[in-house]
């Protein structure tokens, strides 16, 4: 009877050990396969942003950055394109920042959070988010140029040539803000909850009313997530070119933007244009790298900042997230 | 001493209340115009019978007969003496590209997901959710560039192909843009499983890969696949990637080595030339209504497997 007992100590011990190493294996074997992964995203990445940097630097200076394009492209620089982007976002930020802003306070502080109106916007924001930017392209023409814009013409304007009622970087502007929307509420509402019930009841308590502590407590304390939120939005509204393909860019324009139913030249669609119009691309390469790594650069410092502001303000509320 | 109490103006409270509601409506006024207008301009195909004689639903649906003594077939050619309308060449290049996006970018990063929340050292973590966003922050401008300019070269040496911009170099570019979406949903689901459930798993002698492989991955398994569907929701409407690699040549062929033509790309390069109110416009709008739709119902979809999750590992409602 003892003697049973151990064999089946000792077997089984023998069994737990030869299991021990088939999951140590599996286990090592698992970590290593998914680690790959990981090595294979950073590598390509790596690949991508090195051949860039490597074509690109080259081309980078004073002039290529403060000149107009010439000869069809193939060489001068990319001021008006640069001049463009910022022009478009800064009208995009204009529109969306305090809607956005507006949106998240109302979501956070008049609603609660289960209560019906707050669901439908916020499955209206998520499906925002993914609607796919040539959409955003498609509305841009058919709602702001043909409806709003047309339909100013027809009200103001007397003479037949549209004023209003054609692609323009407000219009293109207008349609930015929309799809940028999301990111905006979103960045908000983070910043929002992570301000602490405390001192919006030490406002009320001091006698202040909810217009006031929204003022002079909450929108203060959210700033970081609200700049946070404003310059996503300018990073991704900068690298986005479906949507203004029909509601304000062109190819070449011989001036700069001044009015806002001007149409304006943009880095991305200027890529575009060069990789794809370009009688001889080998010729346009060279200026093509320094507008890619240009537009790249732009979008990856403020996606940086915005990181940056972002983690600092986590860390600041020991918001572990 | 005198206390000088301003009086609180109700109506000040109530028109700031008011402001405030008003903007929190513009996004569910935005998705309703959206889908308006997208619509509104596509309409003139059911209704207009100038339009529906050069194209109805059924022209772009079935096989076409459109020259006497040759067979019928599906053709994309709007802009050509007798316009050919099929959307079935754009629809095979559509899904033809977002499988090829989704078998490269979902191992990737699914794996990837699985790493960094579940084996990964916390510094190494706090390294790779920032490259994932670089990654993420690539305007698709860019990575169509480097598609067409560099990937093309290579995929077409490394493969011998006679087509330099085909599905494949499509397919891959757009796979780059879909494994930030699937890696951070994936990544999301994963942590989220609470840590109770690990510890149990634990304490009844599980070693840490157990738990993460037979109670974590399944527990997440939800939200990982609402991952993926919204990826490939992302890679059905990206424009730009598709439009620069992939040759918009719009032929009916399941090689991946063949161009494509995609949806997106196909009212990407002929939304500026057609003629406003045409046939061509209404089927370019269409098109847009198909995408948005699409597009609609998988975020949709996703976001409903995404909330259910969280509702079932926490326990609550959010």
């Amino acid at each position: 009877m003892t003697s049973g007992i151990d064999e089946l100590l000792s077997s089984n011990s023998v069994e737990a050990r030869r299991h021990s190493l088939v999951t140590k294996v599996t286990g090592e074997f698992s970590k290593g396969l998914t680690l790959v992964a990981v090595i294979v995203i950073v590598l390509m990445l790596a690949v991508i942003l090195a051949n860039i940097f490597y074509h690109g630097a080259g081309t980078i200076s004073w002039d290529f950055l403060s000149s107009p394009p010439e000869q069809g492209m193939e060489s001068g620089g990319i001021f008006p394109a640069i001049f463009g982007t910022v022009a478009l976002v800064i009208l995009m930020v204009i529109f969306v920042v305090p809607i956005g802003v507006l949106t998240a306070i109302y979501l956070q502080e008049y609603t609660r959070p289960d209560s019906k109106i707050t669901r439908l916007i916020r499955v209206a924001v998520a499906n925002l988010a993914g609607i796919p930017s040539i959409v955003f392209g498609l509305f841009g023409l058919g709602f702001f140029i043909g409806f709003i814009g047309s339909g100013m013409d027809s009200m103001f304007y007397d003479d037949s040539s549209p004023v209003w009622g054609q692609p323009a970087i407000i219009w293109a502007a207008a349609t930015l803000s929309l799809l940028t929307l999301p990111v905006v509420i979103i960045s908000t509402e983070e910043a929002l909850r992570t301000i602490p019930n405390d001192i919006k009841e030490a406002s009320y308590a001091l006698g202040a009313t909810k217009l006031q502590t929204i003022m002079r407590i909450i929108l203060p304390q959210s700033m970081p997530g609200i700049l946070t939120g404003g310059i996503l939005a300018v990073s991704r509204g900068a690298g986005e070119v479906a949507p203004i393909m029909f509601t304000g860019a062109a190819y070449y324009l011989p001036y700069l933007p001044s009015k806002l139913n001007d149409q304006f030249m943009e880095l991305g669609y200027h890529i575009y244009v060069m990789a794809t119009q370009s009688p001889d691309i080998e010729a346009t390469k060279p200026i093509l790298y320094g507008t890619v790594l240009v537009l790249l650069i732009l979008t990856f410092l403020l996606n940086i900042v915005a990181i940056l502001i972002r983690s600092k303000m986590r860390s600041a509320r020991g918001y572990a997230g | 001493m005198e206390y000088n109490f301003k009086p609180k103006s109700k109506l000040k409270e109530f028109l700031g209340e008011k402001f405030i509601a008003v903007n929190a409506y513009v996004a569910l006024i935005a998705i309703l115009l959206i889908f308006i207008f997208i619509f509104k301009e596509a309409v003139p195909i059911f209704t207009d019978a100038e339009i529906q004689e050069e194209v109805t639903l059924e022209k772009m649906v079935n096989k076409q007969k459109y020259y006497e003594g040759r067979p019928a077939k599906y053709s994309w050619q709007p802009v050509s003496e007798i316009p050919k309308y099929s959307l079935l060449p754009l629809f095979i290049g559509t899904v033809k590209a977002a499988i090829i996006a989704m078998l490269f970018a979902t191992p990737l990063a699914v794996g990837a997901a699985i790493y960094t929340s579940e084996f990964a050292p916390k510094r190494l973590r706090e390294f790779i959710k920032p490259i994932i966003e670089l990654l993420a922050g690539i305007p698709s401008v860019v990575l169509g560039f480097f598609a067409l300019i560099v990937l093309a070269t290579v995929i077409q040496n490394l493969l011998g192909l006679t087509f330099r911009l085909n599905a494949l170099t499509a397919g891959i570019a757009l796979g780059l843009a879909v494994i930030p979406i699937v890696f951070t949903v994936a990544e999301d689901a994963l942590s989220s499983v609470p840590g109770t459930l690990r510890e149990a798993a634990m304490a009844v002698g599980a070693t840490p890969w157990q738990v993460s492989l037979t109670m974590v991955l399944p527990a997440a398994m939800p939200g990982i696949s609402a991952g993926i569907v919204l990826g490939f929701g992302r890679a059905i409407g990206e424009t730009m990637i598709v439009l620069m690699a992939s040759g918009n040549a719009a032929v009916i062929s399941w090689s991946i080595t063949d161009s494509i033509r995609t949806f997106s790309a196909t009212i990407a390069a002929e939304l500026a030339e057609v003629v406003f109110g045409s046939a061509h416009y209404s089927v370019l709008f269409f098109i847009g209504s198909l995408l948005f739709v699409f597009t609609f119902i998988i975020n949709l979809g996703g976001d409903i497997i995404l909330s259910r999750l969280k509702t079932r590992l926490q326990g609550r409602t959010q």
